[in-house]
């Protein structure tokens, strides 16, 4: 019944002459897809080129872009804005990583009990919304009901307690610890899946060749788990640069203190769609929306030509 | 013998630091969830104690539940959530077939096409697509956020869904079409049972990012008649800042629907990010 070759079922396929299952099976998806995503989003970088001048929608060319790196005013907040997103970033990828990564290691030691349990829990906070993330930590930050003074307290270290959230100095830092704290489970997972997929063999070639504990990990394990790495550095550059909810939940649309938490993310929402006092400028909004685009663009390129090629692959 | 005491101790310090981590990711959620069943006082007095006879008060749940329209917000979340997440399905399930099963021209093409929303957040075309919405009128209505969170989650669930259906034999799909089986009754009855465990997977990872989106409703849906949960917590919290009791209780039932999802599906979330499923 089923001797047909799949050489012979293509051929069938050849045949017929036109299949318009395949239309309908993809057309939904690119509908949708092309419609709600990809045209908006050349519509906005085209945007980007326009201004309104004299009441009339007129092609400006770079002006927008000269208005924004040139007009003092537009240029210190853009500077500032893409600054501390880079410290935002640069956080992310020296703490959330490396913490995730020892998280991921420890897990996936072999015949480590309750394993399950320190995965769910770690994840948790991943899955929370910004909103909570952000408020819990206002909440127990505020020097008002004192439970982080306390806790402090308990390691000695109430003196150095301060305000955090309000001082220009250290509140981009805090919120982005929040946000290290509340992303950490994601390189978590990729990297204990990474090691799980490493084969027992390796391993146990290591410890006949007498490497275990601490140069097992830096000398076998690591090395193999290098492209998950990789991965993670990439979608937490995307995620970091395309954030927004964590500092607006935290500490407004203004980004304060002072715009001290301003990332690229609230300045396009302050500038697109207003806040107070400031009017909302669609092609300042498009023309943020575009460097943002840009930026990640260049990420992506990076990593993908840049990186990805480069890393060796190991197959098992 | 000295080997194994210290083997022991060596578990012993990694549980220490796996235990000591536990604290760290649920303390503040804990903290929360107890301090929500106080009494304004004890918040302040003790907030690290349980509950007891005499601080218990449920004064925060009942601000909330008299103030805010919480059952709404709710409904609304959980409309979108549902109709975006079987959208995705349903269509990302059809072009990954698609994908996957035949050679067409521009294949590859199409495939690479699908994938660039992987990377490229769909944030970036707001400026574009709240205009586009307001044309066509579907600024605060619930369609428009459906629409923004399936073509959000299209392109990881393509990718996702026809890696597995290259998976699936091709004999059974052959013999299906010599038993007479139309393309479509062999995509439906045969290939969808068949990766029902990634469809799964591909659910929860669409679901965590729509349910707790705050851009997309802020900008496109507003309006009180579709604010979601998210939205609706971050405005009433915003409110109520001062009522110590109102902020917890609030946060506590935003925490609760979460919480109890993960209960039920973290076996088969964690199993479908460490099969592999996001390489």
């Amino acid at each position: 019944m089923t001797d047909l070759s799949p050489e012979q079922g293509t051929e069938a396929a050849r045949r017929r002459p036109r299949r318009w299952h395949i239309l309908v099976f993809l057309a939904p998806a690119v509908i949708i897809y092309t419609a709600v995503m990809i045209l908006p989003l050349i519509e906005t970088l085209r945007q980007s080129l326009f201004n309104v001048v004299d009441g009339e929608h007129v092609f400006v060319g770079f002006a927008n872009f000269a208005t924004l790196f040139g007009d003092p005013r537009w240029a210190s907040d853009f500077w500032n804005a893409l600054g501390n997103n880079f410290v935002f970033f640069l956080i992310h990828m020296a703490v959330q990583n490396p913490i995730g990564v020892a998280l991921a290691a420890l897990l996936s030691l072999p015949g480590l009990r309750f394993a399950a349990f320190y995965r769910t829990a770690f994840f948790l906070p991943t899955l929370l919304s910004f909103v909570i993330v952000g408020f819990i930590w206002k909440l127990i930050l505020s020097p008002i009901w004192g439970v982080a003074p306390w806790l402090m307290d308990l390691v000695g270290m109430k003196s150095l307690f301060g305000p955090w959230l309000g001082k220009p100095g250290s509140a981009l830092i805090t919120v982005s610890l929040v946000s290290v704290w509340q992303f950490i489970g994601i390189p978590m997972m990729l990297i204990y899946a990474a090691l799980l997929n490493i084969p027992e063999e390796v391993i146990e070639a290591a410890e006949i060749d007498g490497i275990t504990g601490w140069g097992q990990f830096f000398k076998i394990k690591l090395p193999l788990v290098l492209p998950a790495i990789g991965i993670i550095s990439i979608l937490t550059f995307v995620g970091n640069f395309n954030a927004f909810d964590l500092v607006y939940t935290m500490q407004g649309a203004l980004a304060g203190p002072d715009k001290a938490t301003d990332i690229l993310g609230t300045f396009l929402y302050r500038t697109f769609f207003g806040f107070q006092l400031q009017l909302g400028d669609q092609s300042m909004g498009a023309t943020i929306a575009t460097i943002m685009f840009l930026i990640i663009l260049t990420g992506v390129c990076i990593y993908l030509f840049g990186i990805q090629r480069r890393i060796r692959r190991y197959q098992f | 013998m000295s080997k194994a005491r210290q083997s022991k101790l060596r578990t012993s310090l990694v549980h220490v630091a796996l235990i000591a981590y536990t604290l760290v990711a649920l303390f503040p959620v804990f903290l929360t969830i107890i301090n929500s069943f106080k009494s304004k006082q004890a918040i302040f007095g003790q907030p690290l104690r349980l509950p007891g006879p005499s601080t218990f008060s449920l004064i925060g749940y009942e601000t909330v539940l008299k103030q805010g329209d919480f059952v709404t917000y709710f409904q609304n979340s959980t409309i979108v959530t549902v109709v975006s997440i079987f959208l995705v399905l349903l269509f990302g399930a059809m072009a990954a077939f698609a994908l996957a099963e035949y050679r067409f021209r521009g294949n590859t093409l199409m495939g690479l096409y699908l994938a660039i929303g992987i990377m490229i957040p769909i944030r970036l075309g707001t400026v574009a697509l709240l205009q586009g919405m307001v044309a066509t009128g579907l600024v605060n209505t619930l369609t428009a956020l459906v629409l923004v969170y399936t073509a959000q989650g299209l392109p990881l669930a393509i990718f996702i869904l026809s890696e597995f259906m290259r998976t699936v034999s091709d004999d059974l799909k052959n013999a299906g079409r010599i038993d007479g089986l139309s393309e479509y009754a062999i995509f439906f009855r045969l290939v969808l049972p068949l990766v029902r465990p990634a469809m799964a997977t591909v659910a929860v990872f669409t679901m965590i990012p729509i349910w707790n989106d705050l851009w997309f409703p802020l900008i496109l849906a507003p309006g009180e008649s579709t604010k979601t949960v998210t939205l609706g917590a971050q405005l009433f919290i915003g409110q109520f800042v001062t009522n110590w009791n109102a902020v917890l209780a609030a946060l506590s039932l935003a925490i609760f629907p979460v919480l109890v999802l993960y209960v039920i599906f973290s076996r088969q979330l964690i199993r479908g990010i460490t099969s592999g499923a996001v390489k």
